[in-house]
């Protein structure tokens, strides 16, 4: 199969998970006799308190209100130090995200909620500091993986410090940068759910309730659903960069 | 054109350019030649202020380069550097539009000159016009480098080593390119290389520098018949500094009046003489039939005819 016939295959597979997604969280209730058929010794197979609909929506929320921050953030820190002035703070901003990545998202909910209260706060801390390190790390490597020789060119016929960061720069360096995005992004998908131990509203709630009453089919119910979310947006993601490649490389080559 | 006076140069302490005047002349093809490490290319960096000098003055027509505001000095100039310096982003009509977009010109204007340049440089503008640099050939990009540098008509043209990555018969094409657009335009041009042909063959004015000095400068039939010292005979080639001269002048400067001879080979008139040296010898004869435009039969030249050097000044007859 050519690698033109798999990408058109690839786009299929985005409005089939689409599907399932909407699916599962519009249809979950209908579900009940094959939950009941499923697990008999339960006497509320399916997670009824909340709709999933509302569940994913507000799990969407949280998982783009933190990634946008993450990737203001972290694309303006990787700005700064790619910059002859912040040049000198590169080795300590890669230190101090890494540790951000290693501190375990539950870690940083047990002290962030006594600090900040319950809800989706500390939440969206956590969050915020998971997903740095991906967007910050792609960043850098983007910025500065473009080609010395085009910058000096660049510099040479005349534009400005601003132009050359908008018009060379960052599309150079975008298909790494959003790389890293999508890492991010994905991983604070499966994050989010772990939020709902401080009270955020998520698709882990039906999990984190499901585990304590030792209720499986409320288990499965939210993982179907935040899988699928997952796997769609990676695809989503995979969509926007081929777009990106396209636009680069021309029609020609691919 | 550009005026050094007194110009050094420092990185953290140590000079690298010291005290080093020189003056571009308006409308001629300066070459600076030297090996890596000899300042070449930070004297044609500190011109477009890539690089900035610690002390002595850089006059660009007459005005202080320190006094333009640095990005409008820039568009002034025109900057070409080896193939890889396009941007990779962008079609080649949209890399020559670059300084002239930055000077907001009109989309039509822009749209005209980019055809009219890439015409100019032999690419057919309905052909090359929406190609991405990834699909052209090292040469071609080299062109659109050139017409991207020459887009905005600027007062002179920086080359720092255009054809450093280009293989040796794409690289004649484009030294005889550069000559044409000389003649065409008349341009202002200064030429980095470490390639003494290429150097000779485009200067109308030869500096060769060494550890950020001059060693010595004129034109290039000066150098080779009056070397200042045994560096510049060494990076002149001292074996075959008799076929650089010959390389210098064409066929036409030593023709001699006769008729047709048949049983000879024919040469251009507008070969240069090395070329008529090798013919000679491969074609085992001593004269050779001249011919100008259209064939038309215009003397003779011969093996002893070589000999002659003619007057310095009688270059070729290229120049400005």
């Amino acid at each position: 199969m050519s690698t033109q016939a798999i990408k058109a295959r690839a786009n299929q597979a985005i409005w089939l998970f689409l599907g399932l997604l909407v699916a599962f969280s519009v249809g979950m209730p209908h579900l009940e006799t094959v939950f009941h058929a499923l697990f008999p010794k339960l006497a509320r197979p399916v997670y009824l308190q909340t709709s999933f609909v509302d569940l994913l929506f507000s799990h969407i929320w949280l998982v783009v209100v933190s990634s946008v921050i993450s990737v203001l953030i972290g694309v303006g820190v990787a700005l700064f130090v790619t910059r002859p002035a912040g040049v000198a703070f590169r080795p300590l901003v890669e230190t101090v995200v890494a540790i951000c990545q290693t501190f375990p998202p539950v870690a940083v909910l047990a002290i962030a909620a006594p600090l900040i209260g319950m809800g989706s706060s500390p939440a969206l801390i956590a969050l915020v500091l998971y997903g740095l390190l991906p967007v910050v790390q792609s960043s850098i490597a983007g910025l500065t993986s473009v080609n010395p020789a085009v910058l000096e060119a660049a510099k040479g016929l005349g534009m400005s410090p601003f132009d050359r960061l908008r018009r060379v720069e960052l599309p150079l360096a975008l298909p790494v940068i959003l790389a890293g995005i999508r890492i991010s992004v994905t991983i604070n998908i499966g994050t989010a759910a772990i939020a709902s131990s401080v009270g955020a509203k998520t698709l882990g709630t039906p999990i984190i309730i499901g585990l304590s009453g030792f209720n499986t089919a409320y288990v499965i119910q939210g993982a179907i659903v935040v899988g699928l979310l997952a796997i769609t947006t990676d695809m989503l993601f995979e969509l926007l960069q081929q777009r990106l490649e396209r636009s680069v490389n021309n029609t020609e080559k691919n | 054109m550009i005026e050094f006076q007194n110009v050094s140069k420092s990185y953290h302490g140590k000079a690298v350019i010291e005290n080093l005047s020189l003056h571009l002349e308006k409308g001629k093809i300066t070459v600076i030649i030297g090996s890596s490490g000899s300042g070449k290319s930070t004297t044609l960096k500190m011109i477009n202020r890539l690089e900035e000098h610690n002390a002595g003055k850089i006059l660009f027509a007459g005005e202080e380069i320190a006094s333009i505001p640095v990005e409008q000095l820039r568009c002034r100039m025109g900057y070409a550097i080896q193939s890889n310096g396009l941007f990779p982003h962008w079609s080649v009509a949209e890399n020559i539009a670059c300084v002239p977009n930055l000077l907001k010109w009109d989309k039509q204007k822009i749209a005209r000159r980019v055809d009219e340049l890439l015409e100019v440089l032999d690419l057919s503008p309905e052909q090359y016009r929406d190609r991405m640099p990834h699909q052209l050939s090292g040469g071609q990009q080299q062109r659109v480098g050139v017409a991207r540098a020459m887009a905005a008509d600027p007062e002179i043209l920086l080359m720092d080593e255009p054809f450093g990555a280009l293989d040796p018969v794409t690289r004649a094409s484009m030294q005889k390119e550069v000559r044409r657009i000389h003649r065409l335009y008349g341009k202002t041009i200064l030429v980095i290389t470490h390639d003494i042909d290429e150097a000779l063959y485009l200067a109308d004015h030869l500096i060769l520098m060494d550890k950020g000095a001059i060693v010595q400068q004129g034109a290039p039939m000066e150098i080779l018949t009056q070397p200042a010292n045994d560096f510049v005979r060494d990076f002149i080639g001292r074996s075959d500094i008799g076929l650089k001269m010959l390389s210098l002048q064409t066929v036409e400067s030593h023709m001699v009046p006769g008729e047709y001879r048949a049983g000879c080979g024919v040469i251009s008139s507008d070969i240069a003489l090395n070329e008529a040296l090798s013919r000679f010898i491969s074609e085992q004869s001593d004269v050779l039939n001249v011919t100008g435009a259209d064939d038309v039969h215009l003397g003779l030249v011969t093996f002893s005819g070589l000999l002659k050097i003619p007057a310095l000044q009688s270059q070729m007859g290229r120049g400005a």
